[in-house]
């Protein structure tokens, strides 16, 4: 049972089995090419295995989205550490719910990605670490595991070859910073999810110190794909520089929120529009954001001629991220969202560093104040400096994620906040949310 | 040696070895890159953000303190930006920090002060609430204040990686973020206090300290503890003559940053109730306080008769007095009593190394030995409880250099975590255990053997020659307990070794054979306390004592004589490892005289001055350093306040060492001898500990 | 302690997924796999959980403090968490938990007398293009309105 309906102006590649009966059974996925990616890699060699990844101008689709193939290509192959490969299955930036997807419908996919990738560095071992809260995933993915040891797809000398591979699920249990990945490998590691001092980074020093390929469940599912069919036919799906498709998640007040697979370059408005029906209730837009909280917020104006790809929205100064759309319409009060945000991201601060640990948590208690009636002039001005005075200075992206969207959201509603001073009401509320 | 790499700073064209961190190779040339997180020599942080600098190509700010420099980079420390990000650091710093400081006890020496003064915004733009939640206790001396805290973790990393104590760690996420100690709500560990003078803020305070009075109200005298024999310095804060607390926050001394609970706390003793402050005569059996004209007067007059009827006099003297003390004690004893029973309490056989090892001029090893040598192999000793300093140092060096610890001994120790092979080794079985790690040995490029009272007379030589059988250089340290026990050797407190280990040809007698000696005339004991487990046959012998306090010895005395402590005089005192460092006088006692003074006017008394020579610690290390193997020093090393390596390793020393005269007290983190005893701070942690158990 | 033969199965599998001498990745799940089964994470659970990976209590409480999962207080048979994050925020999240809060008479992280159902207001579960979105232990409900809430609250109060 799908969660959404699919849509006609979707491209499925990823997504090509989602709402088949029993897409998650290895029956299926054999049926469906499943594992001949695999084979095929079987009989490439390491560095063309790269290569064809590189090809396919696959970027990064947790929301950083650094070139695939390139850190892959970081690995030291010839390391006498063993090798592992980490599927970042922490989806925890709000707005984004896609991974979920490709590992309840199609767990398989992501196994296939991983064998993959361990062929690519000669990686033996593979985790998924998944968040705590999706724990029915990691009964799906168990699963699915034992199902290809079962018929050989996992274990020893797989199809004849020697290469062996393990996989195994791996729990977190409720932190967002556990997604940033040097975090996620000390989580990994049985600690607290702190990140670590970089570089080196995971390519050469990551799981247990040991040179790890560690890439986003999407990143990974979009792997088999790419060798079986090639990685030139995957780049040709999007725009030069940024190939393939994204599964994007239509969330906020559209008519057909959901998650679609949309290939790189496809126009924003078109997605709101076609894909995601429209506004709600005949509203007009407001407010976007394109990738999860953790982007710069555009107005409908700066939507105008957009295209949903990385480089598009960086000349835009904001970023594709994770793929996690939020439509806002006129009605939403975007001191409300800035305070929601910044209260997440609060919430989410390991605590390590000074501007991200005491930044976060006074830009929040200013925004609560202020949209209870009590800001003053003033705070406008200093919500912006103390974003600022955080961007850039963390110890980790999570700093300049909580100041990115406030930064932007000062700048572009400030009548917004103008509106909340001397006590007036939200004029978009009547009654408070308690922060 | 690592390639020389060539950068600029602030427009200076510098150089510094490949791998210098920034913040090191700014600070090397005297430019001064704030950081509260960055700490030398525990793991690095990246976690303040102060050390944000300018690096030229780099897109957004790098910290400073894990950027190592890179061959023609260019970093400025000192541009609007930078300066803009420091305030910035700041002010988020203080929007949770409570402005204690007019009730906080770091007000004046606080690290936050500092650099608020100097990078700081001048007002606050905070109006919020800021985040309370009440101070804790955590220990006898530990107390913790999270508002106050700033999470630089220095305090989890010195007791983790640095004494290996593991009592700290962090809990919580985010702004409520706090440090927490390993019981819950309490802390179980060697009460050191390294985390609270560690910490750059008011957030751990002690306990002894609180609220007695603000640090420019002190003065502040580096000296160096009384207690075990590492020769740690310890800067006590003295106010209106009362000591009032004992730290080493400038980290100047061989100890760098270390320093133990008794070098830290134990200094009360000092101005114990009991304290002895008038001299005491044995008047009708009852010991009566005189005047120190009369008491000197007894002395003299029963040292002349003893002398004129040729009489036996036994010395004992001291582990702690100073060098200068022990060479005066000496000489009176041979030159003036005309005798050569003179001993004190051995801990450790010194002697039967230095022959074994004679004519090699580098058998001996230093503290910095420990933390530089490749390998180093120790034997029947808790170095973390006995020799804490040591201890420090080995684990210094396994974590910044890797170096490969061996460890024999005959229960588990804390070097076991950390050591490339450990031997447990009933009493009696050391060096079987230690033959057993020949292979071991022998591949290691270099070693350092530190041996405690285990390996006396005859094993001794045996360890020798098993070193010299592994065919690599080998540097020994013979463990001894207290503060100038290597001193005491040096100086010739031993009946027939004068000082510098200069054979005399004959042999006085041993503690161990003045005790029981029924022909014993007088005894004299200067700062030891034999009759603690001994007794004293000779029950006609006229008995002088010079004490600190009422101990049970003194107690049977004839005369006693109130004595400085180390805190309260100058001199030089010698470490395990021979180097040597200078005391300074912090305080003073009211009726006490330092113990080469009172021999000095027991000499005059008697009209020995002359051939004594003046009792004065300057002139009598003079005639040392011109007379004592060894000690041929350059006096500027110490003057400053640094150390200088002895050297009295010069040729055989035939002589048969008596084994059962070596015993060591053992004594760990909590006691010290009489000093301990009288110590309320070190006796609160150790009742603390006692329930505990 | 002694736990089901289930649980236990899943530690000793959890012991054996990591490369020799990494037993302390096994940490988190077991925390949290046991905070299941015993209901929170007790002083002896700690203890336990610390003996089983060979680290010091301290340790597991460093981390146990750090992951919103894990708790040290039990919480209602029926723990119903609702997101507010913005993705719900924007269609309804806020009321939906000002409403459970109201008609269960419960705060943040509170439990009904009862013991049977507990409220926590949570950040963003994942379910965004469903929103608004909450979690009853593990169980995904999605597109939520206030009649399905009370429905939800209704049969949780019944629940075994």
């Amino acid at each position: 049972m799908l969660y959404n309906p699919p849509s006609p102006l979707e491209t499925r590649i990823l997504s090509r089995r989602f709402g088949l009966p029993n897409s998650a059974s290895l029956d299926t996925y054999l049926a469906t090419d499943g594992y001949k990616a695999f084979k095929k890699a079987l009989e490439m060699k390491p560095e063309d295995i790269i290569e064809e990844v590189k090809v396919s101008n696959l970027r990064g689709r947790g929301g950083a989205g650094f070139p695939v193939g390139m850190k892959w290509s970081f690995v030291p192959r010839n390391s006498p550490k063993p090798k592992y490969i980490v599927v970042n299955a922490d989806e925890s930036e709000p707005a984004t719910c896609k991974d979920r997807l490709l590992m309840e419908y199609d767990p398989h996919q992501l196994i296939e990605g991983m064998l993959i990738a361990g062929l690519s560095v000669d990686a033996r071992v593979g985790y998924i670490y998944v968040r705590g809260e999706y724990r029915y995933l990691i009964e799906i993915l168990d699963k699915a595991i034992a199902e290809a040891y079962a018929k050989g797809y996992l274990g020893k000398n797989l199809l004849g070859s020697n290469f062996s591979f393990d996989a195994y699920t791996h729990t977190g249990a409720g932190a967002y910073e556990c997604g940033e990945e040097s975090a996620l490998l000390e989580s990994l590691e049985g600690k607290r999810g702190i990140p670590r001092i970089r570089p080196p980074f995971p390519a050469v020093v990551g799981a247990f110190q040991c040179p790890t390929i560690l890439n986003n469940v999407e990143s990974i599912s979009a792997v088999p794909p790419i060798i079986r069919d090639g990685g030139a036919a995957f780049a040709a799906l999007g725009v030069p520089k940024a190939g393939g498709t994204k599964l994007t998640c239509l969330t906020g007040h559209v008519n057909k929120p959901g998650v679609y697979e949309l290939p790189l370059g496809f126009p924003v408005d078109k997605m709101i529009n076609e894909v995601g029906g429209g506004i709600r209730s005949g509203k007009k837009l407001k407010a976007f954001i394109p990738g999860g909280s953790s982007c710069p917020v555009l107005t409908a104006a700066e939507c105008e001629g957009l295209t949903m790809d990385y480089d598009a929205m960086a000349k835009k100064k904001t970023m594709l991220g994770s793929g996690g759309v939020v439509i806002m319409d006129e009605d939403t009060c975007m001191v409300k969202v800035a305070l929601r945000i910044m209260r997440f991201y609060a919430h989410e601060s390991c605590g390590w560093c000074i501007p991200c640990r005491e930044g976060t948590a006074w830009i929040r208690k200013i925004l609560t104040r202020f949209h209870d009636g009590m800001g003053r002039r003033d705070d406008i001005n200093l919500l912006g400096d103390l974003a600022k005075n955080m961007l850039g200075r963390t110890f980790c992206p999570l700093g300049d994620a909580a100041a990115l969207p406030t930064i932007s959201i000062v700048e572009k509603f400030r009548e917004e906040f103008e509106a909340h001073l001397d006590g007036k009401p939200c004029p978009y509320e009547r009654e408070l949310v308690t922060a | 040696m690592p390639a020389s790499v060539k950068f600029t700073i602030n427009d200076r064209q510098l150089e510094a070895p490949a791998g210098t961190l920034v913040i090191e190779a700014a600070k090397r040339h005297g430019i001064e890159i704030p950081s509260f997180c960055y700490y030398e020599g525990l793991a690095l942080q990246a976690a303040c953000r102060m050390c944000l600098v300018e690096i030229e190509k780099a897109p957004k700010l790098m910290v400073a303190c894990t950027t190592p420099v890179a061959e023609g980079m260019v970093v400025r420390t000192e541009t609007d930006q930078v300066r803009q990000a420091r305030k910035s650091m700041l002010e988020f710093l203080l929007t949770n920090h409570p402005l204690d400081c007019p009730v906080c006890d770091k007000g004046g020496e606080c690290e936050l002060q500092d650099m608020v003064f100097r990078y700081g915004a001048g007002e606050s733009r905070f109006t919020e609430q800021k985040i309370h939640v009440d101070e804790k206790q955590w220990s006898p001396v530990v107390f913790y204040d999270a508002p106050r805290c700033i999470l630089c973790f220095r305090c989890v990393r010195i007791c983790n990686e640095g004494m290996g104590v593991n009592a700290l760690g962090v809990i919580n996420r985010g702004a409520i973020s706090e440090i927490a100690p390993n019981h819950g709500d309490h802390l179980e560990c060697d009460e050191c206090g390294m985390c609270i003078d560690i910490c750059p803020v008011g957030a751990l305070t002690s306990g002894t300290y609180r609220y007695k009075t603000r640090p420019w109200e002190m003065e502040h005298v580096g000296t160096i503890c009384t207690h075990c024999s590492n020769g740690c310095k310890t800067t006590l804060g003295v106010r209106n003559e009362q000591i009032v607390r004992g730290n080493n926050r400038d980290r100047s001394g061989i100890n760098g940053e270390f320093l133990c609970v008794k070098g830290r706390y134990g200094f009360d003793f000092q101005d114990h109730p009991d304290r002895l402050q008038s001299p005491l005569v044995r008047l009708e059996g009852k010991l009566e306080p005189v005047s120190w004209s009369k008491a000197l007067e007894v002395v003299a007059r029963k040292f002349q008769d003893v002398k004129g009827n040729s009489g036996v006099f036994g010395v004992i003297g001291s582990n702690h007095t100073t060098n200068e003390e022990n060479y005066y004690l000496q000489k009176f004893a041979r030159q003036v009593l005309r005798t050569n029973n003179i001993d004190h309490h051995r801990t450790g056989d010194i002697v039967t190394l230095l022959d074994a090892v004679s004519g090699n001029p580098a058998a001996l090893a230093t503290t910095r030995d420990l933390y530089e040598k490749k390998a180093v192999l120790v034997i029947g000793a808790d170095l973390a409880l006995e020799q804490p300093f040591l201890a420090f140092q080995i684990r210094a060096n396994y974590r910044h250099h890797q170096a490969h610890v061996y460890v024999v001994t005959s229960k588990p120790v804390r070097e076991d975590n950390y050591a490339a092979a450990f031997v447990r080794a009933e009493p009696g079985t050391e060096l079987a255990a230690v033959e057993s790690l020949r292979e071991k040995l022998k591949g290691e490029p270099e070693l350092v053997i530190l041996y405690g009272d285990a390996i006396k007379g005859g094993a001794v030589r045996k360890l020798v020659e098993f070193a010299v059988s592994l065919g690599i250089a080998v540097r020994f340290v013979p463990l001894v307990d207290y503060s100038n026990s290597r001193g005491a050797a040096d100086m010739g407190l031993l009946p027939d070794l004068l000082p510098g280990y200069k054979p005399l040809g004959l042999t006085g007698m041993t503690v161990a054979e003045m005790l029981p000696a029924e022909d014993l005339d007088l005894l004299w004991v200067v700062g030891a306390n034999p009759l603690k487990s001994g007794k004293l046959r000779a029950k006609k012998a006229f008995v002088v004592v010079q004490e600190l306090f009422l101990t049970e010895t003194a107690r049977i005395a004839d005369v006693v004589l109130p004595a400085a402590s180390a805190y309260e005089k100058n001199g030089t005192v010698t470490n395990v490892c021979g180097e040597v460092q200078r005391l300074q006088k912090a305080a003073q006692t009211m009726g006490a005289k330092p113990d080469m003074e009172i021999i000095g006017l027991i000499a005059k008394e008697m009209g020995a001055a002359p051939e004594m020579g003046p009792w004065l610690p300057d002139k009598v290390f003079e005639e040392i350093r011109r007379t004592v193997r060894g000690y041929d020093i350059p006096v500027e090393a110490i003057i400053t306040g640094g150390a200088a390596q002895t050297m009295p390793v010069n040729g055989r020393i035939p002589i048969e060492v008596r084994a059962d005269a070596i015993r060591s007290a053992h004594d760990n983190l909590f006691t010290s001898g009489t000093l301990g005893r009288y110590s309320k701070m070190l006796n609160s942690v150790l009742e603390k500990r006692l329930n505990r158990e | 302690m002694t736990f089901s033969p289930q649980l236990e199965a899943r530690f000793e599998k959890l012991l054996t997924s990591y490369p020799p001498g990494r037993q302390r990745s096994a940490m988190v799940p077991m925390l949290l796999y046991a905070q299941d089964e015993v209901g929170s994470i007790t002083e002896e659970l700690v203890e336990e959980v610390a003996r089983r990976v060979g680290v010091t209590p301290m340790q597991v409480e460093e981390v146990l403090s750090y992951y919103s999962m894990l708790h040290r207080k039990p919480l209602g048979k029926y723990h119903v968490q609702i997101c507010t994050n913005i993705s719900c925020l924007l269609t309804g999240g806020a009321e939906l938990w000002q409403h459970a809060c109201r008609k269960l008479a419960l705060g943040h992280k509170e439990v009904t007398a009862d013991g049977q159902i507990s409220l926590e207001e949570v950040e963003c579960i994942g379910a965004c293009s469903w929103a608004p979105a909450l979690q009853v232990n593990y169980d995904f409900h999605h597109n939520v309105t206030p009649e399905k809430l009370d429905q939800l609250l209704d049969s949780l109060r019944k629940a075994q």
